[in-house]
């Protein structure tokens, strides 16, 4: 089984965003870069398909040249070998572009299966792998929280808001999953060691065709502002001297719901 | 006026709320019309009418019952080029995602994602959506027609508008059912009884705080007295004391019920997203200094496991049970 896995560099979710005025953009100077916490899941799923299944695993990703720290994570994670593709006609990329990238990369070679997260940590649009899927003509199976894939078919169970729907595709195809899938793995010592010899191939806009069709030259959105929201105001807070209880049923006759 | 489409994602031919939220937001940006497709799609056209869709394009295909995204795309694009809507909106829902973004790949059209509000500007159009959990909003101007919008949840109050009902299109389309797709076998329902937290006038949360996935247990029998649904915190949900379905937040539902109540729910802003478009907040944490009494109307610093049982006494005994 042939899988390639998309990863995405983001500012570490946990600590606090911030946005440049001026450029209208997330400010990464000063920020630690971390492998998007949800794509580690990607990762982990590919490693168990091919485990069980045999053949490799591919670490994808497109950014700029720091990126390859999140490729490198991947690879210490077990992947075989990475692809980057980087290029300063791509900074700012929307999730069209983002795609074409992908779509690009995958067209030149024969995966059995995609695999991202559902959606970046930072971004939370969730369009890019659906996007992918579209562009190759093959099926998605999206919102995995389980995935297996045996021969010539893969089966999903796609989280709804009501449960869950067991959802089957023929391969080759995309997959989206959840932080619920499973827990990634803890890059060993030897594993860390191992992909600083892993290759990682670089690639450019110009080796993929792409020139004028994704990045700068085909961006289909310009942020225009960005402003706080009106913030809700704190009410009263008191201390449970044991008359907590009350106080709420109090609140909730007040606010004619008992 | 320009045409605003949505698509009017249904459940067994009923609308998801989302889709008379967006309705109602979409009349007043244009002419709105709806497109709902699947087996049973006709039921939701007097709904989608009252809601302000004008005219309704409907395809009941069979495909459209296991396979959702690619037949959906393909009736999309087609109605798409030959009548040019400026606008098309889709319910931030997984399959909306889908959707959507297959759209935008097949058209090239851009897509937001996320938003919360949109206007017309410039004869384009001006989309809002919140960054870090709501504190900050970005406007974002599509570029290209349609502009695609995927709407959260709740953004809009759902309201019906007097007037007639929908002009109703038949769209046939041949969907080519021999290309790879993705087809759902079964479908498994997790749903806790009780009224749906989307739809709920009170919720009851439950956070971290809990201690233990049993502890649940005295938010149930607190929900039951208060005809309440129950949600919960990622925390919670990542440490598989309750399914995803529970979930509330960035990576959840958004909800806006007339009360939520917050139990051992510290208030990270992810969570906060997800539910301070509530009427009332009540919560409830040992610490003080915990960020959900930043936004509740009422805070009780105390000990959910000692103030949970004593309030459902307490309303017991006002209802004189
Ligand atoms: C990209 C991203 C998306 C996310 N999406 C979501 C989301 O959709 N929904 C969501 O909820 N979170 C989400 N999170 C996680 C979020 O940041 C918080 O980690 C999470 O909400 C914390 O859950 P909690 O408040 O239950 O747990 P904790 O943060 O552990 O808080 C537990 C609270 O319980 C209190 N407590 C403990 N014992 C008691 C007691 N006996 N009585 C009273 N109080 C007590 C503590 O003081 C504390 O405040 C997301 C995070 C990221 C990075
Ligand atoms: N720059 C990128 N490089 C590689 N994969 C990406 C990139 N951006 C997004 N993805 C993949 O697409 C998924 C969804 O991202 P998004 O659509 O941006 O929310 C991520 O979890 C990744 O698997």
């Amino acid at each position: 089984m042939n899988v390639l896995v998309c990863v995405k560099q983001i500012p570490d979710p946990n600590a606090p965003g911030k946005i440049d005025p001026q450029s209208k953009r997330l400010v990464r100077e000063g920020v630690d870069l971390v492998l998007d916490p949800g794509d580690e899941h990607a990762v982990e799923a590919g490693l168990q398909i091919v485990e069980q299944a045999g053949g490799e695993v591919t670490v994808l990703s497109m950014g700029p040249p720091k990126a390859l720290d999140a490729i490198r994570k991947a690879l210490s994670m077990g992947g075989a070998r990475g692809i980057h593709v980087q290029d300063p006609g791509l900074e700012n990329s929307d999730a069209l572009s983002t795609a074409r990238v992908i779509g690009a990369v995958a067209a030149g070679a024969s995966y059995d299966l995609i695999i991202c997260g559902t959606e970046s940590t930072d971004g939370s649009t969730g369009a890019v792998p659906a996007m992918v899927a579209e562009l190759l003509g093959l099926p998605l199976l999206s919102f995995a929280r389980k995935l297996t894939a045996e021969g010539k078919t893969a089966q999903i169970h796609r989280q709804t808001d009501e449960g869950y729907d067991i959802v089957e595709a023929p391969l080759p195809a995309v997959v989206t999953v959840t932080g619920g899938i499973n827990e990634a793995r803890y890059p060993s010592l030897r594993g860390i060691m191992q992909s600083k010899n892993k290759e990682v191939k670089a690639l450019s806009l110009k080796d993929l065709g792409l020139e004028g069709k994704a990045g700068k030259g085909a961006l289909t959105q310009e942020v225009l502002t960005i402003a706080p929201a009106e913030a809700r105001k704190a009410g009263e807070v008191v201390e449970d001297k044991g008359d907590g209880a009350r106080r709420i049923a109090d609140f909730l006759a007040g606010a004619k719901v008992i | 006026m320009a045409a605003a489409w949505v698509f009017a994602e249904t459940v067994d031919g009923t609308p998801r709320p989302v889709v008379l939220e967006m309705l109602t937001r979409a009349r007043g940006l244009g002419q709105a019309e709806a497109v709902a497709l699947g087996p049973g799609a006709s039921k939701a056209v007097e709904s989608l009418g009252r809601h302000g869709a004008e005219r309704v394009y409907l395809n009941e295909d069979d495909a459209f019952r296991d396979v959702l995204a690619q037949p959906a795309v393909d009736v999309l694009s087609g109605l798409i080029e030959k009548h040019q809507p400026s606008l098309v909106l889709f319910g931030m829902t997984n399959d909306g995602r889908d959707v959507a973004s297959r759209l935008s790949a097949r058209l090239g059209a851009p897509l937001i994602a996320n938003a919360t509000d949109l206007a017309q500007k410039d004869g384009g159009w001006a989309v809002v959506t919140p960054v870090f959990g709501g504190t900050m909003l970005v406007t974002t101007v599509p570029k290209g027609q349609p502009a695609l919008v995927l709407v959260r949840p709740k953004a809009f109050a759902a309201e019906a508008k007097g007037g007639g009902a929908a002009q109703v299109e038949q769209v046939s389309v041949t969907i080519d059912t021999n290309r790879p797709m993705a087809r759902v076998l079964k479908r498994e329902r997790e749903q806790a009884s009780g009224p749906r937290l989307e739809e709920a006038t009170i919720i009851v949360s439950g956070g971290r705080g809990l201690g233990a996935p049993e502890n649940f247990k005295i938010l149930d029998e607190l929900a039951a007295e208060l005809g309440a649904a129950v949600g919960a915190s990622r925390a919670v949900v990542d440490a598989g004391w309750k399914p995803y379905s529970f979930q509330i937040g960035q990576t959840g539902k958004t909800v806006k019920p007339a009360v939520y109540l917050a139990f051992g729910i510290s208030g990270a802003m992810q969570h906060t997203v997800g539910m301070k478009g509530a009427k009332t907040i009540i919560a409830v944490n040992k610490d003080p200094e915990a960020p959900i009494f930043k936004i509740a109307d009422l805070g009780v610093v105390g000990d959910v496991h000692k103030i949970v049982p004593m309030l459902t006494q307490e309303i017991r005994s006002r209802k004189g049970k």
